[in-house]
């Protein structure tokens, strides 16, 4: 009994702080796995118009001939398909970069 | 035209069940035809939430397959009208849904009733997901629980990346934050993460709270959604959310703590000190 009575008066107290440690922690992880999410359709348009702007420097190409797709593999991963077509020698050159986007 | 929402939380045992068990239930008592819908293959629940489950005779996975239809598959509620419920199949196989034939369904019911309410399976994978997939609106339901709001976050993200309307540039899904299990007294000791913090980290409107409340087991020990006692705090709540989703105003209600006297905090029964843990 006492010592219900010395615990009810003291607990508040001690157990004042999870609540804002759990808050904090969620901040940082759901910010993290927030800006990786938005980061897999988001820098495809970007992706392409850079890989264009460098293949340019090489050889005629139109916007056309490269194409970025990002295709979901399974839950945890993500494939990213470049397709350049280089007209000059009409060839098809296809690159397939696997990368994990966890 | 049917809305179909969907409820969904991707954390298991947060109150997706309970909720849609309500929520439908709800939204048939204010005079709108509605069918629930159980999405979680392989484990059924609703039926029993709802006091059906001795009334099963054919489920989604038989309409989806064409074995049964719609009409059979379909128990109709015996306290509300307006009220039906598709069941779950009880089948171990996993992929006994095709997204073609969730459609077919979906696009029937829709010719019929004014609201399908999708009850999720939890998990992000393929059920999950196909019980969003159609969804023209979302119920989000969380605790206030760091893997529960984590999920829900992630869920979120689902919901705006993987459905049909982000698929097709469609107005995105409408999203409805629902803290369950919610307990005032726990969030004043700073033990339990407050709405606020929930509301700042999901950033989405809120539809209502739901507190924790003994009144939901003993609700689902006798086969009634919780929204059909309004002398508990967690049927009231449920009847504000269903009114709060149909356009009225109502304020928030068992958010805050009733506080007690020194000498009844000093005094606290044995009980209540393990209600609290
Ligand atoms: N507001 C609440 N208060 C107390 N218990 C609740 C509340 N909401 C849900 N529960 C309980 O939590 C458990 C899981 O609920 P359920 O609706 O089946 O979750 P899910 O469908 O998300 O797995 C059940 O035992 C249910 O009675
Ligand atoms: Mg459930």
């Amino acid at each position: 009994m006492t010592m219900r009575l010395i615990r009810n008066l003291f607990k508040p107290n001690m157990q004042r702080n999870s609540a804002v440690l759990a808050k904090e922690r969620l901040q940082i992880i759901v910010s993290h796995e927030r800006s990786q999410r938005s980061q897999r359709a988001d820098f495809l348009p970007a992706l392409q118009k850079e890989l264009i702007d460098v293949i340019a420097k090489y050889v005629h190409i139109d916007a056309e001939q490269v194409k970025v797709a990002l295709r979901q593999r399974d839950e945890f991963s993500s494939v990213l398909e470049l397709n350049i077509t280089l007209p000059e020698q009409n060839k098809e050159n296809t690159t397939v970069a696997e990368e994990e986007f966890v | 035209m049917a809305k179909i929402i969907v409820v969904t939380s991707g954390k298991g045992g947060v109150g997706k069940t309970t909720t849609s068990a309500a929520f439908g239930t709800g939204l048939a008592l204010r005079g709108h035809k509605t069918v629930i819908v159980d999405f979680d293959v392989g484990l059924r629940n609703l039926d029993l939430i709802m006091g059906c489950e001795r009334r099963v005779v054919y489920d989604l996975v038989n309409v989806v397959n064409q074995e049964a239809t719609v009409t059979q598959a379909m128990i109709k509620d015996k306290r509300v009208p307006n009220l039906y419920i598709l069941p779950a199949s009880q089948t171990r196989d996993k992929d006994a849904l095709t997204k073609e034939g969730v459609e077919r369904v979906l696009k029937e019911l829709s010719q019929q009733f004014d609201y399908i309410i999708c009850d999720s399976p939890a998990g992000i994978e393929r059920g999950a997901q196909l019980a969003m997939y159609f969804a023209d609106s979302a119920i989000v339901v969380t605790n206030p629980e760091v893997s529960s709001v984590r999920d829900s976050d992630r869920i979120l993200g689902i919901l705006a990346s993987k459905s049909k309307r982000a698929e097709q540039g469609d107005t995105p899904i409408e999203e409805h934050l629902l803290v369950t299990r919610y307990s005032p007294e726990r969030v004043e000791r700073g033990e339990m993460l407050s709405l606020q913090d929930v509301q700042d980290i999901l950033r989405v409107k809120l539809l209502g709270v739901i507190p924790e409340s003994k009144s939901v087991l003993q609700a689902s020990n006798a086969g009634v959604p919780v929204i059909m006692n309004d002398k508990s705090e967690a049927g009231i709540a449920y009847a504000d959310v269903v009114a709060r989703f149909l356009g009225e105003k109502r304020p928030h209600r068992f958010t805050q703590h009733k506080r007690k006297g020194l000498l009844q905090r000093l005094f606290k029964t044995r009980d209540e000190e393990e209600a609290a843990l």
